[in-house]
Order: C-alpha cells, then sequence, then structure tokens
C-alpha cells in the first residue's frame, strides 16, 4: 500500500512531512545532478541522506510517547467513520460493543454457572460444546436430513475450523454424528470452510467447499461421500485432482469463497456462483461445468453492486410466482423468479433480491435496483442476529428450507466459561410472497409442531398502558401465534385527528427509544423472558406509525435493551416495517428457547431473531406478559402459548450411530 | 559509488514511504498519535502491510494483557480485599490472552478479518468489564483504559481489511 508519490525528493521539500499528503516530485534536484561534476554529485548526495535522515526521523517519531508506556487521553467518546458508514453502506450491529451497555448498572455482573447453563437452548441446533458458524451442505439423502457446520473443535471462539455433521429425521431431532471433514490437505490446510451440496442425475451427490490453503489462499474443492450406500454419509472423500478451482486473475488469494449448490443450464452444463468482491463492488462470479472437475469461467459476473463490499455465503435459487411449495435449484421457466442472496462482511447483514435470471448467459437483475442486494434499504431474511445463511430443496417434501448461522451477542468470556458459543436457527420455509410478488416468506418448518407441549388460549383487550402477566407455568421455551387488532373507534379517531403527527417516514425500531416508548397506536406485543417486577424483559411487538396521507405503516420490532442486567452483552433494538395488506389482521408468532427468541410478522414477512441473556428472568422466574404502551388505543389479542418440549438433541455415540445405521 | 547513493537513497525512501503507510493508516483510526506510536515502536511495523499491521496490534493487545495479568497477580497479596474483583478481572483477561489473541491472529492471518475483529473488539469489552467490577475505585485503570484504547485502533485498522 506504499504509494509511490511519497518518494522523491525530500529536499525539495518546505512543509511538514506529516501533513503534506504524498504529492511531491521535483524533477529539478534530478537534473541538477547529472550536470554536476563527481565530487559536487557526491556532496549533493551526501546532503540529501542527511537531510532525508533528519526527515525520517521526524516522521517516525513524532507522536510517540516519551515513556514506553502509552500514554492515553481521556476521549470516551472517539468512534470510528468506518470504511462501512463512508461507503454508505450501514454500520453493523455489533458497534454496540464499543461501550459496555450499562445504563441501568453500575457494577458488572459475573456471570455464574447456573445462570450460563440455562442459556443453553432446548430445541435448535447447536454441537455439544464449543464454537459453531455458517451452516454448510445442507441436503436430504436417503430418509436423512444431513446437516454439516463451521465447527472449531477446540475452543468457544472461531478457529481451526472442520465440517461437523448431525443427521435428523424431521429438521428438529437431531443426532451428532463424526467430524465429516478435517484439515488434512494442503489446500485446505488452513480451514475446511463453506460448502453446498449438489444432487446429480443418477441421485449421487458431491460437495464442493472452499479450502484455505497452506499458504492462505482461498480454493475451491470437490468432495463427495466415500459410500453412497451409508444412508449417514459418515465418510468422506476428497478428490484428487483438488482444488478444481482457484482465485481467477483480478481477484485476490482472499476473497474466494463459499459456493453455491449447482443448477442445471438449458444446455445441460452444471453452473455454479462464487462470492466475491473487486475493490468496494460485491460480486458473484460464475462457472460452468461437467464434472465439477474442470470448469469455464464466465466473463460476465452473475451480479454485482458497488459499496456493498464482499459477498460470502452467495445462495441463488429460484421460487414459484404461483404455487406455495419449494423449487429444486435447477428449475427455471415463466413461473419462476430467482432470488440472489449474499451475506454483507461489512454490516454481518443477509440481504437478498427478487429478480429474474438470464440462463444464456448467467446474469441476473433485480426487479427492483432501488433496494438491490446489499444496498442498506435492500430486503433481509431476517432483521435481528441472523447470518451466513443457506438453503436447500428438501426434495422429500419439495419446500425449499433455510438455515442461519445465530451468533452469540455476549462476551467471548462467558463463552468460553460457559464452554459453547452459537447456534443455528430453526429451519424455515421459503416461499416468493405470492401476494406481495416481491418478498419472500419464511415459516418454520411443520416438523417444530411436534414439540408442543399443553398449551392455553387467551382472548383479551388490553388497554392502553397496561401490561398483564400470562399464566402460563413455564416461560422460557415457547410457541406463540398471537392476533392483534386495534379497535376501530381508537383508530378512526387517530387517524382523524390531525394533532397526532405523522412519523411513518422517520420511524425506525431502532432509533425509537424501543418499548417503552408510547405512541399513538404502538407498541404493543408480548415481553417474553421477563421476571415478575419486569427489571428485565423482552418485548417483541408491533408499532403502527401514522402516514403523510393519514394511511398506516406497520412496524415489528425487538427491544432488547432492558432484556438483561448484564453488561457485557450487546443490546440492540431490532426490527422493520411489514407490510400488513388490506383486510389482514396483524399476526404475530414468537419461538422462545432460553437464550434464542424469534419472532415473525404477518406469517413471516418479517422476521427477527435475537439472543437475550437474562440475569434474573431465568428458569421459574421467567414470566411471559402481553402489553400495550399506546398512549390512547385499545388492542383486542386473541393468542395461543404451547409450551414446548426439548428437542433432546443426541450427543454422539458410537453405539447411536450403530443403531442408526441399521435402521 | 553511484551505487551506493543510490541504493541509500532507495533505503530512505522506503522508510518514508513505509512511515507514510503507517501514517495513512493510522488517520483512519479513532487514536491517530497512539496508533503511530503502537506501530512505529515496533521493527515489523517498517514493512507491514493492512494485514501486516493488524497483526502488530494484536500483539500489543496480547503484550497488554499479559502485562495487566502480572499486575492482578501482584494486587492479589497488596490488595487482598480486592479478591473477587481480582478474579473476575483474571478470568476476563485471561479470555483476551486464551481466546480473542488467538482467534484474532488467525483470522486476520488468513483473510477472515470478522472474525479478527470479534476477537479485538472483545478485548475492549473485557478490559471495560474488569474496570467496572471495582466500582470506581479501580487499581488497573490506566490498564484497563489502555486496553480499551488499544482495542479501539485494532479495530479500525481490521475494518480496513474487511
Amino acid at each position: 500500500m506504499a504509494s509511490s508519490d511519497a518518494l522523491l525528493p525530500i529536499s525539495a521539500r518546505e512543509e511538514d512531512p506529516l501533513v503534506s499528503d504524498g504529492s511531491r516530485s521535483d524533477p529539478n534536484a534530478e537534473t541538477h545532478r547529472r550536470k554536476r561534476p563527481v565530487k559536487g554529485l557526491l556532496a549533493v548526495s551526501f546532503g540529501l541522506l542527511f537531510i532525508a535522515f533528519y526527515v525520517v526521523l521526524i516522521a517516525t517519531h513524532h507522536g510517540s510517547s516519551r515513556s514506553n508506556d502509552v500514554k492515553i487521553e481521556s476521549d470516551e467518546t472517539a468512534t470510528t467513520t468506518s470504511r462501512a458508514r463512508l461507503a454508505g453502506v450501514s454500520e453493523k450491529s455489533n458497534d454496540q460493543l464499543w461501550k459496555l451497555s450499562g445504563e441501568r448498572n453500575t457494577v458488572s455482573f459475573a456471570w455464574n454457572n447456573s445462570v450460563l447453563s440455562w442459556q443453553r437452548t432446548a430445541f435448535h441446533f447447536q454441537p455439544e460444546q464449543n464454537w459453531m458458524n455458517d451452516p454448510n451442505g445442507p441436503l436430504f439423502y436417503k430418509g436423512w436430513y444431513h446437516f454439516f457446520y463451521q465447527y472449531n473443535p477446540n475452543a468457544a471462539v472461531w478457529g481451526d475450523i472442520v465440517w461437523g455433521h448431525a443427521v435428523s429425521k424431521d429438521l428438529i431431532h437431531w443426532v451428532h454424528l463424526p467430524i465429516a471433514m478435517v484439515a488434512d490437505q494442503w489446500y485446505d490446510a488452513n480451514g475446511v470452510w463453506t460448502g453446498s451440496a449438489t444432487f446429480l442425475d443418477d441421485g449421487s451427490l458431491v460437495m464442493l467447499y472452499t479450502g484455505s490453503t497452506d499458504k492462505s489462499v482461498q480454493v475451491q474443492n470437490l468432495a463427495y461421500p466415500e459410500d453412497l450406500n451409508d444412508p449417514l454419509l459418515l465418510k468422506w472423500v476428497k478428490y484428487s485432482g483438488n482444488p478444481v478451482l482457484v482465485p481467477p486473475p483480478g481477484i485476490l488469494p482472499k476473497d474466494f469463497r463459499d459456493p453455491t449448490t449447482a443448477w442445471k443450464t438449458s444446455d445441460g452444463k452444471w453452473r455454479i456462483t462464487i462470492g466475491s468482491k473487486i475493490n468496494k463492488t460485491g460480486i458473484s462470479l460464475v462457472y460452468d461445468t461437467i464434472d465439477f472437475k474442470t470448469y469455464e469461467k464466465h466473463d460476465t459476473l452473475l451480479h454485482k453492486v458497488p459499496n456493498t463490499g464482499m459477498w460470502e455465503c452467495v445462495d441463488f435459487y429460484p421460487v414459484s410466482k404461483t404455487a406455495v411449495n419449494g423449487l429444486d435449484t435447477s428449475v427455471n421457466g415463466p413461473n419462476v423468479k430467482h432470488i440472489v442472496k449474499a451475506s454483507m462482511d461489512d454490516t454481518r447483514f443477509d440481504h437478498y433480491a427478487v429478480g429474474t435470471y438470464f440462463d444464456s448467459n448467467g446474469t441476473w437483475i433485480p426487479d427492483d435496483p432501488t433496494i438491490d442486494v446489499g444496498m442498506s434499504a435492500s430486503l433481509r431474511y431476517d432483521y435481528g442476529k441472523f447470518y451466513a445463511s443457506k438453503t436447500f430443496y428438501d426434495q422429500n417434501k419439495g419446500r425449499r428450507i433455510l438455515w442461519s448461522w445465530i451468533g452469540e451477542s455476549d462476551s467471548e468470556a462467558a463463552d468460553v466459561q460457559k464452554g459453547w458459543s452459537s447456534l443455528q436457527g430453526i429451519p424455515r420455509t421459503v416461499v416468493l410472497d405470492t401476494k406481495t410478488g416481491k418478498n419472500l416468506i419464511q415459516w418454520p418448518v411443520e416438523e417444530i409442531k411436534s414439540l408442543r407441549l399443553s398449551s392455553k388460549q387467551f382472548d383479551m383487550e388490553v388497554g392502553p398502558g397496561s401490561v398483564v402477566p400470562v399464566d402460563v407455568d413455564s416461560a422460557a421455551q415457547l410457541d406463540i401465534e398471537a392476533e392483534f387488532e386495534i379497535k376501530k373507534e381508537s383508530l378512526d379517531k387517530i387517524l382523524g385527528d390531525s394533532s397526532v403527527v405523522a412519523e411513518a417516514e422517520e420511524f425506525s425500531c431502532q432509533k425509537s427509544g424501543g418499548a417503552s416508548v408510547r405512541g399513538a397506536l404502538g407498541p404493543f406485543g408480548f415481553s417474553v423472558l421477563a421476571d415478575k417486577s419486569l427489571s428485565e424483559q423482552t418485548p417483541v411487538y408491533f408499532y403502527l406509525a401514522k402516514g403523510k396521507d393519514s394511511k398506516l405503516k406497520t412496524f415489528f420490532c425487538t427491544d432488547t435493551s432492558r432484556s438483561t442486567f448484564a453488561n457485557d452483552v450487546v443490546k440492540p433494538i431490532y426490527g422493520s416495517a411489514v407490510p400488513v395488506l388490506k383486510g389482514e389482521k396483524l399476526t404475530m408468532r414468537i419461538l422462545v428457547d432460553h437464550s434464542i427468541v424469534e419472532g415473525f410478522a404477518q406469517g413471516g414477512r418479517t422476521c427477527i431473531t435475537s439472543r437475550v441473556y437474562p440475569t434474573k428472568a431465568i428458569y421459574g422466574a421467567a414470566k411471559l406478559f402481553v402489553f400495550n404502551n399506546a398512549i390512547d388505543a385499545t388492542v383486542t389479542a386473541s393468542f395461543k402459548v404451547w409450551q414446548m418440549n426439548s428437542a433432546f438433541i443426541h450427543p454422539y455415540s458410537e453405539e447411536a450411530v450403530r443403531a442408526l445405521s441399521s435402521t | 559509488m553511484k551505487m551506493v547513493v543510490v541504493m541509500m537513497i532507495m533505503m530512505v525512501m522506503a522508510m518514508v514511504s513505509e512511515a507514510n503507510m503507517i501514517e495513512q493508516t493510522c488517520k483512519e483510526t479513532p487514536d491517530f498519535n497512539l496508533c503511530v506510536s503502537l506501530l512505529d515502536s515496533d521493527p515489523r511495523g517498517s514493512s507491514a502491510d493492512t494485514s501486516g499491521l493488524a497483526l502488530i496490534l494484536v500483539d500489543k493487545i496480547k503484550g497488554l494483557a499479559t502485562k495487566t495479568l502480572k499486575e492482578i497477580n501482584t494486587l492479589y497479596k497488596k490488595r487482598p480485599e480486592l479478591k473477587q474483583a481480582l478474579d473476575e478481572c483474571s478470568r476476563r483477561y485471561n479470555t483476551i490472552l486464551k481466546a480473542d489473541v488467538p482467534e484474532a491472529i488467525e483470522a486476520i492471518s488468513k483473510g477472515v478479518p470478522k472474525f479478527g475483529e470479534d476477537g479485538v473488539i472483545d478485548a475492549g469489552v473485557e478490559a471495560a468489564v474488569c474496570e467496572g467490577d471495582f466500582k470506581g475505585k479501580s487499581p488497573l485503570t490506566s490498564l484497563t483504559k489502555s486496553m480499551q484504547k488499544v482495542s479501539n485502533v485494532a479495530r479500525a485498522i481490521v475494518r480496513m481489511l474487511l
């Protein structure tokens, strides 16, 4: 990164070298030297040298402290204008870790094992211990759903990555299996990273994955099951000719990862896409192959969007415009739209866009370029903690299923102490919203209902400014389905009242101040993982804002700012607007599972996943409340709450695997 | 003779251009002076690219954590009444050494800087938590504040790798 402007000749400079910005060429000194005799030349050279050394002395020692101890000025409010913000991309939510979240408490909470062990989930996928991140190669084969994942066998932080493996009959009850792939070749010595599976015409399957080589170059490798007759796919073989793809010209060696599932082109070849970047433009490269061993790279890209940074975990798949079933990745046709999704390295958000795919040249354009993939206003699968997501086509039930890595929002010390870090979200079906045509709809897989135990139905009116305890016994493992309606009289009054300010244009969950800030038509919803006195609580709620034309804009938010007294935890307020069509009631579904809360509004049009770490609202002290914090409006709430059973995810054991193999 | 002179000039130019590299990088951090002093004082700073500069800062975090742990150990004898807070600080700073630093080094070297960012941010958080445990009467303030400052600078540089 050294600027060649910095080179010549220092003697020509009058100003302070630290202040100048590098424009220093002075050709005069050059020509001067050529005309002088040798002795004079020597004198000038030494003179230059002395000046140069002197200047370098100043340049390298300016600002260095006199003592060895680094002197710190007190500057608590310094923030970084990161490249992301400068590029117009939203700042990553991890910013909140800059300062301790500690308005409500001065002393930090010392985690103890009782509080920490409560955090482990009952029915979300997680390994028995240590760190997990991206979902890898999800697939259905010979009666089993397979799930692979980035795993660190040695620590509760990222590192030493290998492929973990587990199987399930129903995407909910999992059995852990031995590690599928380790870093045992030169081409993945520094990491067996993310990849995807493709089923071939003969029913066999291949895996393409990124390896970080012994020189830390990112390459793509081919692997396949050692024994296709083993439904558990325990053993994997790496192709002897790996790597099958290396970074092409123009792409840096560390900007080439996460190959997708392949799809068939109209001339019978397989096609994949791989995310990357060129300067600050996020891009997706396209390759065609017949045998997954040799590839032709397209000169054109699948797509690119300026100022979005590196595209990780690109996903590309068709959705039906008319039907609610999922589609095999190779499906194309007039009744089909295509989704391009990417995980934005700069912001840790997953973005997607709906668009049209052109098979003849392997390109794609969005339906709405103003919300193109990765732009700050573009759609996200989930407005909370949700990254590196990946879909697969479930040929067993004809659905497209979405997995996602849900990281922790707490400190690494807590992760190390509790011995684990990260979850996967509950797998969701993904379809195009046929009513709007512009967004996807996600919904927890049906199989999760098998965990429902007892339930209670509630129907109540919740007046303005009230919080009502919901009597459900235990409240750490819940499935809640709710319908809300603002009483017509309240709505009419507020819409007709011109003194009620139209705030829909400016409102955002993030900047609203949270659920304690009262508006005309909200917030109202549920407070989950709350203790009796509501000293800790996590509201999941709707907020209706009046628009300029007296229309209503509905927002769906989750406020974790008061979820815990702990101050080494990130506590953001998440959310987004949610489309509500004419005649629709406001509906909300919430899955509560200890330290994870997943909220779904309007049948899955807007989803929010949050991680929370209460210190008091745990075990028997965790309660559920329904609330209405609107100033004037009354709300009717009709909802059902189920207790959720544990999924009893099976630890790995040889006996269990043998038993499974014989079924 | 001319060759020697030319070589010496080129060496000087390299030194100046690397000094500029450090300056340009440090300008984009929240604490220019601290950043420059940390990078200048390290012999590797003179020929490092952005990744290399980031790794130097991770090394500074490691050194500072080690130094703080030593101080915590001496405080157990000098200020036994602070045992509980010192225990928590010990846990926090051991996390920096055993989790944050290795994670950051691996991530930055392998080109997945976002995990490096997690590690350096967390170093600042752990330091702040430790400081908070003393309820305003901390004997470690200058060390914990240092860590937060270094963490801020390190994070800004890791950001440039994304």
